[in-house]
C-alpha cells in the first residue's frame, strides 16, 4: 500500500514539476500558442500580423523582466480581455467550457456501457425455451431419424 | 428498455438537436446586425452605445455620457496600426481647430498593448483625450479595421457619417468634415 501511496506521487511530482517550471519561466514558443491574435482569431504561433508580432514583442518583454506565464496572461487580460487566452478561464461560466466535454464523455460512456449490457442480455437463450421440458418421444424419435438420415 | 422510455429518449434527442440548429440559425441572422457601423451605414442615427473607458495615462476613466453637449469624434485605432501614425497628427490638429466650438476628439484604443499606446501617443504628441478599451468593444461598433471613425452629436446620437481609414485621405476627407459638420450642428 505504501509503495502504491509513493509511486502515485512520484507519479503526480513528475507531472507537475515541468508544469511548474513552465509557469515560473515561460518560453515565447510555448505562450504563442496559447495566445490569440484579436485581429486574426488565430493562435500568435499562426499570425504574423502587425498585432501578433506586438504582442509577442510583449510578452517577450515580460519574459526577460521575470514575468511568471500566469502574470503575462493576466496583463494580456487586462489589455485584451479574457477572449485573448486560447483557453477559457477555468473559473465562472468558461468553467462550463471544461466540463461539458468531460460530462459528454461520461455519458457517452455510459450509454455504451448500457448498450452492450443490452446487447448481451439479448443473446442469452430465452429463458422459457432454457425451461423447457423434455420432447414429446414420438417428436424425439423423429428428430433421431432425421439426424440419422443427415448424417448418411 | 419500455417503448415509452424509447420514444421519450428519442423525442428527447429530436429536441436536443433542433434546438441547437435553432441556436445555429438565430447566431447566423443576428450575427453583426445591430453594429453601430451597420446602423450607421441605414441612416439609423439613434443613440451611441454607453461607455465608460480607463484613460490610455491611467487616471481616471471617460464615459460618453460625460461628453454630452459636445459634438464627439469616436477615433478608433492601435499603436500597430501604420496609417494611425499618419492620422494621429491631423486629429490633433482638428481637434484644437473646433474644439472651441464644442467639439471632443476621442481616442479609443483597443486590440493594442496599452504600454505601446501610451509610447505611441507620447512620441506623436496627442493631447486630446485618450481611452483604452478591451477586444469586444470593436464588435460592439463594427470596427473590421483601424483606423476607423464615427461622431456622435450633442445629444448623444449618432451621426450618419462612417469613415474607414484615415480620416483625411482621399475621398475621407469630405466625409470626415460632413461628419464635424453634422454633429456640431445639433
Amino acid at each position: 500500500m505504501r509503495l502504491l501511496a509513493a509511486a502515485l506521487l512520484g507519479l503526480a511530482l513528475a507531472f507537475a514539476a515541468p508544469a511548474l517550471a513552465s509557469d515560473a519561466h515561460p518560453s515565447l514558443a510555448e505562450m504563442e500558442g496559447e495566445v490569440m491574435c484579436p485581429i486574426c482569431h488565430t493562435t500568435l504561433d499562426e499570425s504574423n500580423s502587425a498585432a501578433a508580432q506586438r504582442i509577442k514583442a510583449f510578452i517577450v518583454r515580460r519574459i526577460r523582466a521575470g514575468d511568471t506565464k500566469g502574470q503575462i496572461e493576466d496583463k494580456l487580460v487586462a489589455d485584451f480581455g479574457p477572449s485573448i487566452l486560447a483557453q477559457p478561464p477555468k473559473k465562472g461560466f468558461d468553467l462550463l467550457a471544461w466540463l461539458l466535454p468531460i460530462g459528454g464523455l461520461l455519458a457517452g460512456a455510459v450509454a455504451v456501457g448500457f448498450a452492450a449490457w443490452r446487447w448481451t442480455r439479448s443473446r442469452e437463450p430465452e429463458p422459457a425455451l432454457a425451461a423447457a421440458g423434455p420432447l414429446d418421444p414420438q417428436l424425439e424419435r423423429r428428430l433421431d431419424e432425421e439426424l440419422r438420415r443427415y448424417d448418411e | 428498455m419500455p417503448r415509452s422510455l424509447k420514444l421519450g429518449a428519442q423525442a428527447l434527442a429530436v429536441a436536443a438537436v433542433a434546438g441547437l440548429f435553432a441556436l445555429l440559425i438565430w447566431r447566423v441572422v443576428h450575427q453583426n446586425r445591430n453594429t453601430v457601423a451597420v446602423q450607421v451605414e441605414h441612416g439609423k442615427t439613434g443613440p451611441a452605445p454607453a461607455f465608460d473607458l480607463p484613460r490610455l495615462d491611467g487616471k481616471g476613466s471617460i464615459s460618453l455620457a460625460s461628453l454630452r453637449g459636445k459634438a464627439v469624434v469616436v477615433n478608433f485605432w492601435a499603436s500597430w496600426c501604420a496609417p494611425c501614425k499618419r492620422e494621429g497628427p491631423q486629429l490633433e490638429a482638428s481637434w484644437k481647430a473646433h474644439s472651441g466650438q464644442g467639439l471632443v476628439v476621442l481616442g479609443i484604443d483597443a486590440n493594442d498593448v496599452s504600454g505601446d499606446a501610451r509610447h505611441f501617443a507620447r512620441r506623436l504628441g496627442l493631447t486630446y483625450p485618450l481611452v483604452h478599451a478591451p477586444t469586444t468593444i470593436w464588435d460592439d461598433w463594427g470596427v473590421t479595421g483601424v483606423p476607423e471613425t464615427f461622431f456622435v452629436d450633442r445629444r448623444g446620437r449618432l451621426v450618419d457619417v462612417h469613415v474607414a481609414g484615415p480620416v483625411l485621405d482621399g475621398a475621407n476627407r469630405a466625409l470626415f468634415e460632413r461628419g464635424i459638420r453634422l454633429a456640431l450642428r445639433s
